[in-house]
């Protein structure tokens, strides 16, 4: 049954994000059901529709889909951005997972207790200048293509766009000493579909801010 | 150029471990160097063979491959283990994410501070019996079939297999309750190339034992 994908999640980035940045760059429309109380989460559970009783759950083509790297494995196949072959897809899962690894400290600082914070932060600094920064650039550098991997867009620079500009959010000259991924960040962002997604008003979710961390953590607690 | 697979990690379970069942369970052999003191390590970073500083790293196909899913997909598609298209990818994705958290879980049970340890225990065989085998258990039941998808072995039976033995050293009576999984398991088991792998003297690694952690602490800047 084809209609639009449905996205079940809290109005927040999350563990979410990553597929909304994925589905707006491949130009698909999707809707989106907010968790807003801890009865949502209760009622998506009962319902059966949780495989493992957590979020993020995607409705997409008849399946009821949990684990965010399948929900993105399933989109980037479907939509053509997981590479020609299987050596491609070898180095965009590769490169895919570096930006995850990084990610996963990004994600957390919202909800991060506040003493622990800046010590997060200058983890999160010190990983992406000096571990995974380097890493891309040096990927864009080898091969001087416009795109990380098979001379196109494919979902590692989707993935990679997002990060730059999270962290940027966090470290604002982070991005001083990689000319590369500057460059790659401003073609992507000028692809009609990603451009679109930047503009006020998209679905695109701002960094959480306290009232957004206090929701989440009443739903998940 | 081919030739075996090179596996480049410490002589411990770790994160590569779900590398060698796969590929023991593929029929394909294997090599394994071994890093044993930091010079190891060091000298790995410095050739430029780890893409982010960190071992997992499989040498395969020409390739110099590091992150583990990245490997595991490599090879599932290589040696045919993964779905047969994009919808049974989409559930061998799934469980093996669901199986990949409580894996995770049990994984950093031995860098927990004793004085948690019993929480963190208590937390994993909680989650396993009301969360992650009842999942399991409840897809066998729903179609009868031998395998978890698609009615054939895939990567994901496999990482199956390796949880449950794991479940076992922790508890053997978590299993139990789930006829469909303890039935998995055995069927599993006996496939020829399974088989061979759980014999002793095969690669499979042992449980880390706690002065073998605290000497390699010792010895590595864990980071």
């Amino acid at each position: 049954m084809a209609g639009k994908p449905v996205l079940h999640y809290f109005d927040g980035r999350g563990r979410m994000e990553p597929v909304r940045w994925l589905l707006a760059a491949a130009g698909v429309e999707f809707e989106e059901k907010f968790l807003k109380t801890r009865d949502d989460l209760a009622r998506l559970r009962n319902d059966g529709s949780l495989m493992f009783q957590q979020v993020p759950m995607v409705e997409i083509d008849g399946m009821k889909l949990v684990q965010t790297r399948a929900i993105l494995n399933y989109i980037a196949s479907k939509y053509n951005l997981y590479g020609k072959d299987m050596k491609e897809r070898a180095l965009i899962d590769m490169y895919s997972e570096g930006i995850a690894d990084l990610d996963e400290i990004v994600l957390h600082q919202p909800y991060i207790p506040q003493e622990e914070k800046e010590a997060n932060l200058a983890k999160i600094k010190d990983k992406a200048r000096n571990r995974y920064f380097p890493a891309y650039e040096k990927v864009l550098k080898g091969h001087g293509q416009d795109y990380l991997v098979g001379n196109r867009l494919s979902r590692a620079d989707v993935y990679l766009v997002e990060l730059l500009y999270h962290v940027e959010e966090l470290d604002p000259s982070v991005l001083a000493n990689f000319p590369l991924l500057k460059a790659l960040r401003t073609r992507v962002s000028n692809l009609p579909t990603v451009k679109k997604f930047l503009q006020p008003g998209s679905q695109r979710k701002p960094y959480e801010d306290e009232k957004c961390v206090e929701s989440a953590m009443k739903i998940f607690s | 150029m081919s030739g075996k697979p090179v596996l480049h990690y410490f002589n411990a379970r770790g994160r590569m471990e779900c590398i060698r069942w796969l590929l023991a369970a593929a029929g394909v052999e294997f090599e394994e160097k071994f890093i044993e003191r930091p010079e190891d390590l060091e000298k790995l970073r410095k050739d430029g063979k780890l893409m982010f500083e960190q071992v997992p790293m499989v040498e395969i196909d020409g390739m110099t491959l590091v992150q583990t899913r990245a490997i595991l997909n490599y090879i599932a598609t290589k040696y045919d283990l993964d779905g047969k298209d994009v919808k049974e990818r989409a559930l061998i994705d799934m469980y093996a994410e669901g199986i990949a958290d409580l894996s995770e879980m049990m994984g950093q049970l031995v860098v927990t501070p004793p004085d948690q340890k019993e929480a963190k225990i208590a937390l994993i065989k909680d989650r396993t019996k009301n969360r992650y085998l009842p999942a399991f258990e409840k897809v066998l039941k729903s179609h009868g079939q031998d395998y978890l998808v698609g009615n054939r072995l895939t990567r994901v039976d496999i990482h199956l297999l390796e949880l449950l033995l794991y479940v076992e050293e922790i508890d053997s009576s978590l299993l139990a309750p789930f006829p469909l999984l303890k039935a998995l398991k055995s069927r599993l088991s006996n496939l020829p190339n399974v088989k061979k792998f759980l014999q002793p003297g095969s690669q499979r690694k042992p449980p880390i034992d706690e002065k073998a952690l605290e000497e390699a602490k010792k010895i590595f800047k864990l980071s």
